[in-house]
């Protein structure tokens, strides 16, 4: 057992007490070094005779080692995309928000900067009010799970069995909705369904027959593609593009301006006080300025997390494309036939390789793969069978980043001893999957979660980013609101009888 | 598992909420030192690590210093004194 660790703070300076939660020091057991040079040690195994068997695994690599840096930077900036709104409105505290919109800046840099040089990977997807509904539904389900798509990631590496539910949920969700068909044809308006057959998918995509097949083909598609630097009369992999319009005008000015709100509505109150106790004086602009950069720096390990995400972020697509450069290839799907793997691939040869950080697809594909070698047909939806396929999860690129991500997370609790198996409670455990469920939802009608619709599509100025991003805010709201009569009834209920002096 | 609240004695309090997982910690703390009075103590047990980021943070937005830390392991206790 570790040794407790008492640090007690002189309560002469209670401001000081609490104003950067700094990790209370302890040793870092044998057991646990051992457990992070086998998990840094199998990683490398894997790239190194993988890399003996042919180089195109460097491919699978570079996505694996890009999602141990997202693992351990996710783990020690307790980076959760679910607490930034949630734990605004729940509790006031601002620091989630900080933290995403400095990576969301950063991230957008580097990809602008990556993009100017025509090597980025990224794609704008169609706009229009689904991105929000998607978001509301996405958002809703991360209050409930405790985690967004990547956050349960990162806690799942912490040994978290609720954020293992919550990803199974996710999974098993999303590989069911997007083969969904029969009873919820029905569903299905008129308008989408006509649109959908017009699109001239392959005999092998039964495009008739199924909800989010003619929701994709016959509404998704049809909807425009918006970024910041087409909206301003740019190319997107122009500088002046990618930097002005689709950085500065579409990240830079709306993070400032939201942060600037959450100052003024969570934060401004507090720093008001403290200097009129400490200065006996109201604040002026200059105080203000100085209160609101005071905001963003409150939580160095969050800030420094998304300094380092951002900077990686922009960094994969700029290795990424290379790679793709080196190899003569346009998607990993050519690479798994050149190395003899042709299960799975989608009906136009392809299977998902986004190319830059992304959670859930991949999370779907390994329950689809494994629906399918049950026996179940999931290569007649245009999801899997004409976009994504369902390639086997040893050697799928975004699985390895998934599994590398959980790895590099655990790496770093490890070394912060906050590493522990936690069994999920049948409370918890029904949240999860609740939770999870809707977060399935939500990504599939966004295409993508708070990484791929959100996170990935903002930094690189895509309207339909905000616009999820829009719905998400909604959505935690929602979540909060329930939570709070939620939280309420319970401890009304186990404090019913006590008698306190309250 | 259930989230466990007692008084400990005059003007002293604690909150269990280990197991749990966010925003649960959180929120329960939030509600309890909103019951408190000005002065009293609630020692609060957790060992979920993100909460303590925000808890944290949410002591410090409210005014309500954090008087004593202590780790065992993956466990953590808060010693908060309501403003």
């Amino acid at each position: 057992m570790d040794a407790i660790v008492t640090q007690t703070i002189p309560e002469s300076k209670p401001a000081d007490c609490c104003s950067d939660s700094k990790p209370i020091a302890q040793a870092v057991s044998r057991k646990h070094i051992m457990w992070v040079y086998i998990i840094v040690g199998f990683f490398g195994l894997v790239s190194v005779a993988t890399y003996a068997m042919h180089e195109y695994y460097l491919y699978l690599s570079a996505y694996l080692w890009f999602g141990f840096i997202y693992g351990m930077c996710l783990q020690y900036g307790r980076f959760c995309f679910a607490s930034a709104f949630r734990d605004l409105f729940a509790v006031g505290v601002p620091r989630m928000v900080v933290g995403i919109m400095i990576a969301t800046v950063l991230f957008s840099i580097t990809s602008s900067l990556v993009a100017s040089t025509g090597w980025s990977t990224f794609h704008a997807a169609p706009w229009s009010v689904h991105a929000v509904i998607a978001g509301l539904i996405f958002g809703i389900g991360m209050v409930f799970a405790g985690g967004c798509a990547s956050g349960s990631l990162y806690k799942a590496g912490e040994g978290n069995g609720v954020s293992m539910l919550v990803i199974l949920s996710i999974s098993v969700t999303q590989s069911a909705f997007v083969d969904v068909g029969g009873w919820a044809n029905k569903l299905v308006p008129k308008s989408w369904a006509e649109a959908a057959l017009t699109k001239g998918l392959p005999s092998s995509i039964n495009v008739s027959d199924g909800w989010v097949d003619q929701y994709l083909a016959g509404y998704v598609w049809e909807q425009p593609v918006i970024t910041f630097a087409r909206l301003l009369g740019f190319e997107d992999h122009t500088l002046v593009g990618a930097l002005f319009a689709n950085t500065f005008v579409g990240v830079v000015l709306p993070a400032i301006l939201l942060l600037a709100v959450v100052y003024i509505f969570w934060s401004r109150k507090r720093y008001v006080l403290d200097l009129q106790s400490r200065e006996g004086r109201s604040p002026g602009f200059a105080d203000h300025i100085r209160g609101f950069w005071a905001m963003i720096i409150s939580s160095k390990r969050t800030a420094i997390a998304g300094l380092f995400l951002g900077i990686a972020c922009g960094l994969q697509m700029f290795v990424i494309e290379g790679l793709r450069m080196k190899f003569g290839v346009k998607n990993a799907g050519t690479i798994l036939q050149r190395i003899g793997f042709d299960y799975g691939i989608s009906a136009k040869g392809t299977v998902f390789d986004p190319g830059y950080w992304y959670v859930t697809t991949q999370e779907a594909q390994w329950v689809g793969w494994m629906a399918q070698k049950l026996g179940f047909n999931n290569m007649d939806n245009i999801y899997f069978g004409w976009v994504n396929g369902i390639p086997s999860p040893a050697i799928n690129p975004a699985d390895w980043m998934s599994v590398a991500l959980i790895g590099g997370a655990a790496v770093m609790a490890l070394m912060n001893n906050e590493f522990k198996w936690k069994m999920p409670t049948k409370e918890l455990a029904i949240w999860a999957l609740i939770g999870g469920a809707l977060m399935g939802i939500g990504s599939r009608l966004a295409l993508g979660c708070n990484v791929g619709a959100f996170f990935v599509r903002t930094a690189n100025g895509d309207v339909s980013g905000w616009s999820f991003g829009l719905g998400m805010i909604g959505g935690a709201f929602i979540g909060v609101k329930f939570f709070n009569w939620y939280t309420e009834r319970k401890m009304a209920r186990e404090m019913a009888n006590i008698d306190f002096d309250l | 598992m259930a989230m466990k609240f007692n008084q400990k004695g005059p003007g002293l309090y604690e909150l269990d909420v280990c197991g749990y997982v966010c925003p649960h910690p959180q929120l329960y703390t939030k509600k309890i030192l909103e019951k408190l009075h000005s002065g009293d103590k609630l020692e609060l047990a957790f060992d979920n690590p993100s909460s303590a980021e925000s808890i944290s943070a949410m002591c410090t937005n409210e005014g309500n210093p954090i008087i004593d830390q202590q780790r065992n392991g993956s466990k953590f206790i808060f010693t908060i004194q309501k403003a």
